[in-house]
């Protein structure tokens, strides 16, 4: 009675198959910059694609109320004006890494999916961490 | 060589003690230290989910060496090692993923995306699914063996893919924050230290499980050849 370790083996082997060839030749590039969306334009358009880059400074404007979300992403370099429909991570803010998955609408990049990219840097909080600071730091995190 | 008494050896013992001690020391570090400015209390994790990391990696790797050790020499020990070895690394991945989810949700915003990190770790758990599905499929010991011994080898060869996948692809994944790479540490000491001993904490109880595997696993053995 071996044949179901067999039939096992066999999915599993699809599986890597298809995380290798599918998934990962997709995932490959997770995500393009601005700057290279212009240089590409006819390549990407209408489509599906991953936006990556940084919130520009001052540029976030979300309403609450209709949960409407805009910000401008930037590489540095191209700037793009994305619009979001749903509240932002909790680590969204100013100068944030994001990846937005979505399409171009116009000129605006409607997002459906909006990802915080978390930088490898850890750090307490500047001030030392007296109980309400942290306190007030976890409440603002929320 | 029937050993008469099959309970816990000393060296296991010891092991096992002074990884449990460790696991303590550790937790209660992880509790005293900091917040991080930006995640909060949420960088505990880390403690975890790192320490996970690393340590199921080297069981891979040793699960590997084993069987290349096998392949070489021949002897069942090895092989009972090797397989002891992939189930301890299979055990801290699952726990390494599940600590990841649970970061990843408030975070990024999603517990999983299929990006070059977490794909390639994917792939390894797979692998190692698969590894102990050959050695359930092939009743022949000697053929089991070397079977087993072929994924476990390909196996290792994933390990570095995965390591170096934030590295070598864009991915929403950090890169390291010990990172051994570029030699560089992106944590003060008082997040550091805690980590570290979390580290060598797994690293003893890794060490202590796969002592205790490969000896219950020669006893089976020898009551399997001598009934």
């Amino acid at each position: 009675m071996k044949a179901k370790y067999w039939i096992g083996l066999l999915i599993i082997a699809g599986a890597i198959g298809y995380m290798i060839w599918g998934g990962l030749g997709q995932s490959l590039v997770y995500f393009i910059t601005p700057s290279e969306y212009y240089q590409d334009q006819a390549k990407y358009r209408g489509k599906r694609i991953r936006l990556g880059g940084i919130v520009k400074e001052g540029t976030i404007r979300y309403d609450p109320k209709t949960l409407e979300l805009r910000f401008v992403l930037t590489d540095g370099v191209a700037e793009v004006p994305v619009f979001h429909k749903g509240t932002p991570p909790a680590l969204f803010k100013d100068r944030q890494g994001v990846v937005v998955e979505g399409r171009f609408e116009g000129g605006t990049f409607h997002g459906d999916n909006l990802l915080v990219k978390h930088s490898e840097t850890y750090q307490p909080p500047k001030e030392g961490y007296t109980p309400e600071e942290v306190r007030k730091l976890i409440k603002e995190a929320k | 060589m029937r050993s008469e008494r099959p309970g816990l050896d000393a060296v296991s013992r010891a092991l096992l003690g002074l990884g449990y001690l460790l696991l303590l020391i550790g937790f209660y570090f992880a509790i005293k230290a900091p917040p991080d400015a930006q995640q909060g209390y949420l960088v505990r994790i880390l403690y975890l989910h790192v320490a996970a990391a690393w340590t199921g990696y080297l069981a891979f790797v040793v699960a590997g060496v084993y069987a290349l050790l096998y392949l070489l020499l021949g002897r069942a020990g090895y092989d009972r090692l090797s397989a002891a070895s992939a189930e301890i690394g299979l055990w801290l991945s699952f726990l390494m993923v599940v600590g990841g989810m649970m970061w990843a949700r408030p975070t990024w915003g999603v517990y999983w995306v299929w990006e070059p990190r977490l794909t390639s770790v994917a792939v390894m758990i797979a692998i190692y699914v698969g590894y102990f599905l050959v050695r359930q499929a092939i009743e022949d010991p000697e053929l089991r063996a070397k079977a087993a011994a072929a994924v476990a080898i390909l196996g290792v060869v994933n390990i570095p893919i995965t390591y170096m996948s934030v590295y070598w692809w864009r991915s929403i994944h950090q890169t390291a924050t010990i990172d051994v790479i570029n030699r560089k540490t992106h944590m003060p000491p008082e997040m550091l230290v805690p980590l570290l001993v979390n580290l060598f904490a797994f690293t003893v109880l890794y060490l202590a499980f796969l002592r205790m595997k490969g000896r219950i696993a020669a006893l089976v053995a020898e009551e399997e050849r001598y009934g």
